[in-house]
């Protein structure tokens, strides 16, 4: 829907109403002791105007009440507005758990976003409205920012790890996007377009003319090519743990501590396999620094994501033991 | 105009390069950044008139990034931070504190030197590759994949930071020792106060970011590995080491302007500050939460978001001594005498306009709200309205108040205040659509726009050229004052600041004989010597002004 | 501003312009406690991060150069502080003795630096092209100075580090990046502190010290000690990761 605020763009996420609300607000706050104190110090200016050479003021040193108030009041709706926005923040960094999972690689001066099905875009993203969207940003190069307006939704992309946001768009349409961190020539040029459509309209779209490889059974093959099998046995008599199961789930590790095996582990665990090893296993694993790109990573993510709904074996699973039979 | 003075005291080059008098320092200073603030202009003039179209004819993407970076390093390291400090606060602290000199004159001296070395060396790095990083050197960009004078330009901001911690240590030594007899901490004028805030946060801070560019340096320059995360490192860690320093900045830049609208107010309503010491524990209290909100700047880098909500909350408080000192200003002028100088539009035009800056920074510091408008145009808008409408104001309104004081003459006090008004209803034009530009979504540092931001750009082009106008017109009237002006008189307004007990302009010791302070700040009810001019005339008190006639 | 003898023109006593000069000394330090603690922090980060490459890098040091280094830069803040007491109590001889004494000392750290850093050149441990932290143990002829058994453990703890990271060399530089930052940053320092050395001698030969006055010294004194201090921190930060084994 159009926002209420004049100039803003329209509302096309389920966080643009809150963060306008929120915006309001503040607007109608600020604006309410911009101006008391403005036309106070227009009164005074007038009404205390030098009106004799060698007049001067009152000899008046303060008022502790008047220091303690104005001191008391703005701070408790200072507080009030910080909880208000650490409230949506909060709700906004803590993505649900049914989510259309969306990879997203910017490099300089360009975005390339691969949806689940394996369908790459450039410089564009088709979504489907009310369905809870995440995306899984990383960077090839400089740091870059996701940021669509009409969602009021933006965040960082790094280089070296993994960003996420997620958003879930109501209305249909087409929006802009841009980069919004500041990365080198073309900065102003990185952006295009964020097309919403109904279910039924991207799921055809989804399937049609892909001629791209879904990314589980490119994740698949790579996972045989790289030898992953040799060693992440499903049925866990491996050197490796089972991957089944595994994605989503808690992991043991052999310090005694529990991880959640998100996309960041599942990265890292690629990148740097001794950073943290499942209780029980050696830590043999070599690293494929620099034998994988981004891409191939997200795409043997999705790959184990995929394995998320296989049968757990007994032993040898990558889980958890407390909650091993879960999934 | 008295005989003798510190402008006629010596003759010769070497007399000025080689002075150790604080008041010829600042005019070194003067010149040294006006200069600064013309470079920074020019380039804030390319960057308005490229962005007069979305398609943006006038500059290649790859010049423009240079003239944003370079129009910030140049504004904040070259312009803001030194300003008020370097100038008006070398020139007045000792007087204001009834002492012959600051505490280490020669380390006064080598403070400028470090800057103009400091400065051309980044000058040399503008035109030999330029910079184009944006001024806050994000890595890896900066240090692995910018294409510009990374290196020299780093070494020479690195180089410019020394002069801001020997000013900062001179000053915090001189109020701390230099103090006249009877001049106590809280008959300290509020200038002062706002100075030695200041001081606690460039001796605190710089040393940070001194260390930060030289890591950022050798990184660049020998390939090592602390941001860049191809080899491990971590581009975060830079931010956070950066704007542990960037943000404390902002305060150096402000609490001075602070400083100085906490002396015009009083002077021009005749009229005791309200809640004196409630403003001076402000100016602390900023320069001391300011070092607790740094990841404001880093909500969307993907950090922890308990990080995140603990910096927002701090972010709230620390805006808190500020609106303070607003309303203390804004009681100070009921039951005043309240005249309309060009000094007193200039305190007028900060308070509005710092108000607006202030206050839209609570929309940045909500963590639900910032999610949308980071890294867009609300936020260049929120801070010129800080730097220029609070930090430039408060210089300018600094600069004419103690120009006679400064020069022995007076500026043309109807052309100043036509110069005022243009400036701020420049400025208004200028940024004031820069707001509505970031809640449509247009981002920052872009050389190019979607067309529907354009309407926004050419209002802001337009108001920047009437700014323009409002900054050149002072340069030009100050600068003819200075030799042409109406003799002003030791005390033309009155003021009741020490440093009006001395002669205009000043002898080179200020003082012939050390007050001994008997009174309040900005007390106009026991002060009958404000109003005669004449040394030991009716009701002067202990202190006798030095004349060079006597 | 003229000057009377020791006073200079912007004071009106002596008190006033030693207790000007020390809070001065003071406050400077206060902003290399800054500069450093920048720094510091970045290697307490990156070693948490890459802790095998780190211990790597440390053990690759000398602990007795280390350690001697240490023993000398005490025993020169002992001798400062004796120069110090000495020009408090008008013992103008002692005073130029214990200057020199610890420029001396200063002096001695500095060619046990130079050794160390001499060999990390030829050890290929300088951050660079050719640095790699596996040098010594792949061309033990060429790494003479580490013994047979020093080398074995060196060989040892490369395996298991190898292993652990597979980056190690890129890390290890990082390591060797702080090393020769810090340990170059403070070098620069006691050069300067040198520099401060030899002006105070010079004055304390021309008898320029006494109880009456004796500032200078106090107060280069402060800068010597800090300057210990940071070493004090640079040592284990740097020399002692994982000795306890």
């Amino acid at each position: 829907m159009q926002s209420p605020l004049p100039t803003f763009p329209e509302q096309a996420s389920n966080f643009a109403g809150d963060v306008d609300t929120l915006f309001s607000f503040i607007l109608m706050t600020t604006l309410f002791f911009a101006v008391l104190v403005t036309v106070l110090i227009i009164f005074a200016a007038f009404k205390f105007r030098r009106r004799s050479e060698k007049e001067v003021g009152d000899d008046v040193h303060g008022n502790n009440v008047l220091e303690v108030g104005w001191t008391l009041i703005p701070t408790i709706i200072a507080i009030g507005i910080f909880a208000w926005g650490a409230a949506i923040y909060v709700n906004y960094r803590i993505p649900p758990k049914d989510t259309l999972d969306i990879y997203v690689i910017g490099k300089q001066w360009m975005w390339k976003l691969q949806q689940p099905n394996g369908r790459k875009e450039i410089n564009e993203l088709h979504v489907p409205l009310n369905k809870n969207v995440k995306l899984i940003m990383g960077s090839e190069d400089v740091i870059h920012d996701f940021y669509v307006p009409a969602f009021r939704v933006k965040m960082d992309v790094v280089p070296g790890r993994y960003n996420t946001m997620w958003f879930r768009p109501t209305k249909t349409g087409k929006y802009h996007f841009f980069c919004s961190q500041y990365c080198g020539t073309n900065h102003a040029v990185m952006g295009g377009w964020v097309t919403v459509m109904d279910p039924a309209e991207y799921a055809a779209w989804l399937s049609g003319e892909s001629g791209d490889v879904n990314p589980v059974s490119a994740g698949e093959r790579l996972f045989t090519q790289l030898a992953c099998v040799t060693c992440h046995l499903s049925n866990g008599t491996g050197r490796a743990p089972s991957l089944n199961g595994v994605f989503g789930a808690k992991v043991l590790l052999a310090d005694g501590s529990i991880v959640v095996a998100d996309e960041a582990y599942i990265r890292e665990s690629i990148l740097q396999p001794n950073a943290k090893i499942v209780a029980g296993y050696a830590p043999v694993m070599p690293t494929f620094q620099g034998l994988v790109t981004e891409e191939q990573i997200m795409n043997l993510t999705a790959y184990i994501k995929s394995l998320q709904s296989q049968p757990v074996p007994a032993k040898g699973a990558g889980i958890a033991p407390a909650t091993a039979g879960k999934k | 105009m008295p005989e003798k003075h510190y402008l006629n005291a010596t003759y010769g080059i070497r007399s000025w390069l080689l002075t150790t008098d604080h008041k010829r320092i600042a005019l070194l200073w003067l010149a040294a950044v006006t200069f600064f603030f013309f470079v920074g202009g020019f380039f804030a003039m390319m960057i308005r008139l490229h962005l007069l179209t979305p398609n943006g004819y006038l500059l290649t993407p790859d010049m423009y990034n240079r003239m944003f970076t370079m129009h910030g390093v140049t504004m904040v390291f070259f312009f803001l931070i030194p300003s008020i400090p370097a100038i008006l606060g070398n020139f007045l602290i000792p007087m204001m504190i009834g002492a012959k000199d600051l505490a280490f004159p020669k380390i006064n001296l080598l403070s400028w030197y470090i800057y103009i070395i400091g400065g051309l060396f980044t000058l040399w790095a503008m035109v030999n590759g330029g910079l184009d990083t944006g001024w806050t050197f994000y890595t890896p960009l900066s240090t692995v994949y910018s294409n510009s004078a990374v290196g020299p330009a780093v070494i020479g901001v690195f180089i410019n930071g020394f002069s801001s911690i020997l000013t900062g240590l001179n000053f915090l030594v001189t109020v701390h020792t230099m103090r006249a007899p009877g001049m106590t901490w809280f008959r300290l004028p509020l200038f002062v106060w706002a100075h030695y805030a200041t001081s606690i946060v460039m001796i605190l801070g710089t040393p940070v970011i001194a260390i930060t560019l030289a890591l950022a340096g050798m990184e660049r320059l020998f390939g090592l590995g602390f941001f860049n995360p191809a080899m491990g490192g971590d581009p975060i860690l830079f931010q956070h080491l950066f704007w542990f320093y960037s943000h404390p900045a902002v305060y150096i830049m402000i609490l001075p302007a602070m400083g100085v609208i906490s002396e015009l107010i009083p002077t021009f309503a005749r009229k005791r500050l309200f809640g004196y010491h409630f403003v001076a524990a402000a100016s602390l209290a900023i320069a001391v939460i300011g070092f607790l909100v740094w990841t404001h700047h880093m909500f969307l880098t993907g950090q922890s978001t308990y990080a995140a909500v603990a910096f927002s909350f701090l972010t709230f408080i620390v805006a808190i001594p500020s609106a303070i000192k607003t309303f203390n200003w804004t009681a100070t002028l009921f039951g005043g005498s309240i005249s309309f100088d060009t000094p007193m539009l200039y305190a007028f035009g900060f308070l509005g306009l710092f108000m607006i800056g202030g206050l839209t920074g609570l929309f940045l510091g909500a963590l639900g709200v910032d999610i949308n408008i980071h890294d867009t145009y609300f936020v260049v808008a929120h801070f010129h309205y800080i730097m220029v409408g609070g930090a430039v104001m408060g210089y300018l309104g600094g600069l004419h108040f103690w120009w006679p004081k400064i020069t022995g003459r007076m500026y043309p006090e109807w052309l100043a205040r036509i110069a005022a008004f243009i400036l701020f209803i420049g400025f208004n034009f200028t940024f004031f659509p820069q707001f509505i530009l970031g809640i449509m979504g247009m981002p920052r540092r872009y050389h190019m726009y979607p067309p529907e931001f354009q309407i926004y750009n050419v209002m802001s082009t337009a108001g920047a050229s009437i700014l323009a106008v409002g900054y050149l017109l002072p340069m030009v009237y100050l600068t003819w004052a200075a030799f042409y002006g109406k003799v002003a008189g030791d005390n033309p307004w009155p003021a009741t600041g020490l440093e009006w007990k001395t002669q205009s302009p000043p002898l080179t010791e200020n003082f012939d004989v050390t007050p001994v302070v008997t009174w309040e700040a900005y007390d106009f009810h026991n002060r009958p010597d404000l109003w005669t001019d004449v040394p030991g005339g009716k009701g002067s008190p202990v202190v006798a002004p030095a004349h060079g006639d006597d | 501003m003229h000057r009377t003898g020791a006073l200079f023109g912007q004071f009106k006593t002596l008190e006033q312009q030693k207790d000007t000069a020390t809070l001065g000394m003071w406050i400077f330090l206060v902003t290399e406690v800054m500069f450093f603690g920048g720094i510091m922090l970045a290697y307490t980060i990156n070693r948490h991060t890459y802790f095998h490459a780190f211990a790597m890098g440390s053990n690759t040091l000398s602990l007795g150069l280390g350690g001697f280094n240490t023993v000398v830069l005490l025993a020169s803040s002992f001798t400062m502080a004796m120069a110090v007491w000495s020009a408090q109590t008008s013992r103008k001889q002692l005073i130029t003795l214990f200057l020199s004494l610890t420029l001396l000392l200063g002096f001695v750290f500095f060619g046990v630096k130079y050794v160390e850093y001499a060999q990390k050149f030829h050890h290929h441990l300088v951050p660079g092209k050719n640095f790699d932290i596996s040098y010594c143990v792949n061309n033990p002829t060429k790494c003479e100075d580490v013994d047979a058994a020093d080398m074995a453990k060196e060989r040892e703890e490369l395996e298991v580090a190898a292993k652990a990271d597979p980056d190690l060399n890129a890390h290890a530089q990082l390591y060797y990046s702080a090393y020769f930052g810090m340990t170059g940053l403070h070098a620069l320092h006691m050069v300067i502190g040198a520099g401060l050395l030899f002006w105070l001698l010079r004055e304390s030969v021309a008898g320029r010290f006494n109880a009456e006055w004796n500032n200078p010294v106090d107060i280069v004194g402060l800068y010597w000690h800090f300057v210990d201090i940071v070493w004090i921190y640079l040592f284990p930060l740097l020399y002692l990761i994982d000795r306890h084994k």
